[in-house]
Order: C-alpha cells, then structure tokens, then sequence
C-alpha cells in the first residue's frame, strides 16, 4: 500500500538535473564552511595563500584577553537566557497543551512564535528604544538588558521542541496518574516532568546556540564593553582580518555541532520510547 | 454474591458541545450495581460505554443526575479522591517506569508505608504471574503482558471498584481466551466489583454477572446473560446479541404469566408475559435453535419453503421463505445423517418450541 502510494507520487528526484541542481546546493552551502576551517589552521596570515598546517590561530586566540572576555561574556549571557528562556517556554508549552481547548489558544500560540517572523532588525531597535527609556528612568546598566533582549528571542526556539514533545505524549498517562491517587501536582512531576525532560533539554540547547550566536540584536543593545564573542568578531572585521577570526569562528561552530548532535540524539531517544 | 449496591447511576446525562455540536452521549441512565459482581456494559461503537466508565472515575463529570458509591455521592470529586481505578484500553503504563514501578505507583501515591508497597507489589506480580519482569520496561514486553500490567496496577491499591474498558480487544482471540478466564479469577480471589465493557456479545455472555445492553446513550436492558439472550425486551437486544428471527403476530389472550398468541400462519402459540403492556399486533422474536423443521405440512406452527440451506459444521442452517415473504432462520444440529434430506426448494414446516417466543416491546 505504502509502496504503490510512493510509486505513484510526483517525486522530484526523477526531475531531469536535480542531482547536479542538489550537489550545486550542498557546495554552495558547505564550501566557504570548508575553505573556513580549512584557513583557521593556515601557518601564515594571508586568508588566500596557504602556507602549511599550524594550530598558530588557535593559540592566538586562545591568549587574546579580548577574545577570552568577549567569549565569556557570551557563554554567561548564553546559559541565563537559555535558562530563563527554557522555564518559560516550559510554562507557555503546558499552557497551550494541556489545558481546555479555550478561545484565543491559535492566537496565543501565533504570539509566542512572533519573534521568528518579525524581522529581528525591527526587534533591535524596539528593544534599543525600550532599554533606553528605563535606563534613563533607573540609571542602571548592567548585563540585564542584555539576558533579557537574549531571553527573549530564545522563547520560542525553547517553545517549540517542548510543545513537540508534550503533543507527542499520550495523553492517558495523565489521566491514568490521576486515576491512581495522583493529585495534580505529583501528577506533574511524577508523570508529565519526566517525560517532557527530554524537550526540555533539546529547548535549552537550541536556545544555547541561539543566543550564542546571536548578532544584530546583541549589537543593538549592548552597553560599551559589553562585547560577545560574535559582536567582537564583527568589530574586527572592520579592521583587519586574520586567521584568528576562522579560528574563532571555527571553534564557535564546533560548539553548535557539538550542540545539535546533543538535541539529536535526545530527540531519537524521544522517538523510541 | 452480595447484595449492597457498589455504583449507583442515577438519571444521569451526559452532553458534549453546545448548539449544533451538541451530542448526548448519555441520555438519562439509571442502573445499580451489586457488590463484588462482574457487571457489563455491552453495546454497539458510540454507545456511551466509554463515557459512564470515565463519568465514574471522574474524568468527565455529568451534566445531570448523581453517581453514588456505597451510598456516597461522589459525582463531585476528582478522580485521584475516588476508590475507582481503571484498565485503560490503550493500557496507558508509563514508560519511564519498570513494570514494578507501574504496580507501585496507586500506593506511593497514597503514601503507603515502603515495607506495604513492596509486599503488595510482589503479591501483584504473582497475581498476574509476571515476577520474572518487574524490573522490565514497559516498552519491552509484549501487549499481553503489558495488559496484566495494567490490570495489576489498578488491581494494587484494592479499589472498591474496578473499571475496564475493552481491556481485551488489542489481544489475538487465544490470549483473549486466555485473558478472559484470568479476568475472572482475579475479579473472584479479590472480590472486587468489575465493570466491564466491550462490544462482543459473547464475551459478555461467558464472563458476566448481569449485562446491560445499550444503545444511544441509553440502556435498554440489564439482566443476567441468561435473561439478556433468552428474554430480551427489545428488538434491539435481541438483534444485538446473537441471531434472531422477528415475526408478527396478534396477541389473543395474556394472562398470568402466559400468553397466546396468533403466528401468521394462523396456528397459536404460547408465549410468557410480555414485559410491557401491549395488545393487537406485537412483534416476537425466535432464535434460529429454538425451531426445528418438520416433514408434517400440516401440523407446523409456519410453513415456507427452504431458500438455502448452509452447513457449518456442527450445525446446518435453513433459510426459510415464509408466505409473506420474511425470511425465517432455523438451525438444527447435525447428528449423523438425521436431517440431510432437506434441500432447497422444497416445502417445509417449522415447529417452535415451548417457550422459545418473546415478545418485545417494539
Ligand atoms: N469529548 C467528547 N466530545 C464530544 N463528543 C464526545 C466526546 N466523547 C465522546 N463523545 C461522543 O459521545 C458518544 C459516545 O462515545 P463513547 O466514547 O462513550 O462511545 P463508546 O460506546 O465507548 O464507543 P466505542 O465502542 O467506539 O469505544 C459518541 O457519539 C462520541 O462521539
Ligand atoms: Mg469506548
């Protein structure tokens, strides 16, 4: 049945040059990533000329104060607004789920997702405008405004593998806790925590590399010196370009792999329960 | 078999959505059930047998009428405040538990001493003879299994009462057999109350007490199987639960306890009581085994002609064309050779047995 279904199918990879069409695709997508990696291990400085294997950048980097601040900064701002972000997007995704159906739920659900379709230019200078009425009103300026322009982007990338995750579970455990003494608090954490844990995690990951990599909203809102690593990086673009920057940039994407293959194999381990 | 009301269902309703969505999905059903009774809800898909079930766990509340249990009202409390438990049909075991921690979970929650919950669980798992896997996850054994698992977990905490909802038709017909024998074992060792529901009317029949038959969010008759099959009070019932010939035919005199009744044909027949008051034209229903052909034209209680005579083995069935042209069903057991002379074609007459009349109600 399957199969018949399948073969008769408009199927696109019979279309006359889709695989010359799909391999131009993958090169353009993969190839400067390579050339990249590839450069940040270059002995000399010229990002053209290769002059043999070195992990020179790496060490330079590795001792630039700037970087280590800058990178710090990041991984700080990162794991609060991953944190704040995951909580939540937790809360908002059980709002959504498991509840009544009521009025107004596609309206909440379209709100919740609103930072990925608003251009984030526009959200920068919102937040940019927003911050700088309450720092004239407080005359305080510290990191918060930072986390939180940070936590707020984040919700729905921590939002939606947690909704997944909720919409997947069958709904009977729950009321097969109750049935059995549960009251609707240690229903929660008994039952529906432990299985939703697994969502949790990938949101928090996501919401991670998110924020990690995050420029024009960063760029908008930062305060001076608050530099992280990707607002930095561009900082010195502007002025000279050297392999350390592929070697930063190289170390940073090493961090998102790591990342998503994490949320990978949390998301398989999801599907086979 | 006690004789204390367990559940008491009082005129309850039950309606989903509003307007034009608006189903009623229970419509005014009143029945008691006996402690310690094995009591079915037996009824065609979209009947309601799912919704009284989770109306008395709690999971939906009435929208009129009262739920007592052991002359309580309960139709306001939550689920986890009821001595309900139930065996979901999808078994609904949590996955990040080992089947131990399944059995175990009604009594942690009622906060149960440790010592207590490790006795019962082991008394469990021999129970439903699964002591080999209680450190198993429930993703890792078989939907057999798994359904004793469900049945141990809700059997743990000794509810008052037991609610199972076609907890045996994800199973292949052996394991179902199997299963049901167990069902009534275990409702017998611990005495609680079963209700039990399903859509196989042999099922019913084999395993309980009394059955209530419904249809359209009403019930239409409760009784023993017995009672279910042998007297059924409408025409639903009877067509529901095994093969049934309708005729018409004028209601003569009805006395106490008895009946005489005029068949199409002419000749009359004795009948019981009929259960509500009616008079003129009834309609009566006759199971196919409780007629027999015969060569005698004359003396019959109808006379057709046989349109088709199917074998089955054990028994052979004849489809008869009766003058005004309902078709009427006779089997007889095959006994050697006896009655392998009546073909198609030919005419015959039908002899009813004593006792074998019912009137319905509609
Ligand atoms: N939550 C609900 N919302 C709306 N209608 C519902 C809901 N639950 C049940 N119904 C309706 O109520 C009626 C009875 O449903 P119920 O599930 O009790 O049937 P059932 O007898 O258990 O059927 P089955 O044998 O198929 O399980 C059906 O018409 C069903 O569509
Ligand atoms: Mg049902």
């Amino acid at each position: 049945m399957n199969k018949m279904r399948r073969t008769n199918t408009f199927s696109v990879r019979k279309l006359p040059g889709f695989p010359a069409i799909a391999i131009l695709c993958f090169a353009m997508l993969y190839a400067p990533i390579v050339v990249l990696v590839g450069y940040s291990f270059n002995a000399g400085s010229s990002l053209a000329l290769w002059e043999g294997f070195s992990w020179h950048w790496y060490y330079a980097a590795w001792q630039n104060d700037q970087v280590q601040t800058a990178a710090l900064l990041s991984v700080v701002v990162a794991v609060q607004a991953s944190l704040y972000s995951t909580i939540l997007a937790t809360m908002a995704a059980l709002g959504t789920t498991r509840t009544r159906p009521y009025r107004g739920q596609t309206a909440i659900y379209t709100m919740i997702n609103q930072p990925l379709m608003v251009p984030e230019i526009v959200t920068a200078v919102a937040l940019l405008i927003c911050f700088a009425v309450i720092k004239q009103a407080t005359d305080y300026r510290g990191l918060i405004y930072l986390v939180l322009a940070h936590t707020a982007f984040c919700i729905p990338f921590a939002y939606l593998p947690i909704r997944a995750r909720l919409e997947d579970m069958d709904k009977s455990l729950e009321t097969a806790a109750a049935d059995l003494y549960a009251t609707p608090w240690r229903c929660f954490k008994k039952v529906t925590l432990p299985l939703m844990w697994p969502g949790i995690l990938a949101g928090a990951m996501l919401a991670f590399v998110i924020s990690l990599d995050d420029v024009v909203i960063t760029e908008f809102v930062k305060a001076p010196g608050q530099d992280t690593l990707p607002t930095y990086m561009l900082g010195q673009i502007r002025r000279a370009v050297t392999p350390e920057m592929n070697a930063i940039s190289t170390a940073l994407l090493a961090v998102s792999i790591i990342m998503v293959s994490l949320m990978f194999i949390l998301s398989r381990k999801k599907s086979r329960e | 078999m006690g004789n204390t009301t367990s559940i008491a269902i009082n005129q309850v309703s039950k309606k989903f959505g509003h307007g034009k969505n608006l189903v009623l999905a229970l419509d005014d059903v009143s029945v008691e059930i006996e402690e310690n009774e094995f009591f079915t809800l037996l009824g065609p898909s979209g009947c309601g047998k799912t919704t009284l079930l989770r109306l008395i766990a709690g999971f939906e509340h009435p929208s009129s009428g009262h739920i007592q249990l052991h002359g309580e009202e309960i139709s306001h409390l939550p689920p986890f405040k009821r001595p309900v438990n139930t065996v979901f049909q999808s078994y609904a075991l949590f996955p990040h538990m080992t089947v131990a921690e399944n059995i175990g979970f009604g009594l942690t929650m009622q906060d149960k001493p440790t010592g207590e919950i490790a006795d019962t669980i082991n008394k469990m798992l021999q129970l439903v003879q699964m002591e080999d896997l209680r450190d198993r996850r429930t993703d890792q054994i078989s939907g057999g299994q798994q359904q004793r698992v469900a049945l141990a977990r809700a059997l743990a905490p000794r509810p008052r009462v037991l609610l199972l909802d076609e907890p045996l038709s994800a199973l292949d017909y052996k394991l179902r057999k199997g299963m049901q024998i167990e069902l009534k074992r275990l409702q017998h060792e611990t005495g609680i109350t079963f209700i039990f529901v399903t859509h196989d009317q042999e099922e019913a029949l084999t395993m309980s007490d009394r059955v209530a038959v419904m249809n359209n969010g009403r019930i239409l008759q409760v009784g023993s199987p017995h009672q279910i099959y042998n007297h059924p009070a409408e025409r639903f019932v009877a067509d529901f639960i095994g093969d049934t010939n309708f005729l018409t035919a004028e209601l003569l005199e009805c006395g106490e306890g008895e009946s005489l009744l005029k068949l199409p044909s002419g000749k009359t027949v004795r009948s019981g009581q009929p259960e509500a008051a009616v008079n003129g034209t009834v309609h009566i229903a006759i199971r196919p085994e409780q007629a027999s052909l015969t060569d005698d034209l004359i003396d019959a209680d109808l006379q057709g002609k046989i349109s088709n005579v199917v074998y089955s083995g054990s028994d052979t069935q004849y489809h008869i064309d009766l003058p005004d042209s309902e078709e009427f069903v006779v089997r007889m057991q095959n006994r050697g050779t006896l009655n392998v002379n009546w073909q198609a074609g030919q005419k015959i007459g039908v002899n009813i047995e004593s006792g074998a009349v019912q009137i319905l109600r509609n």
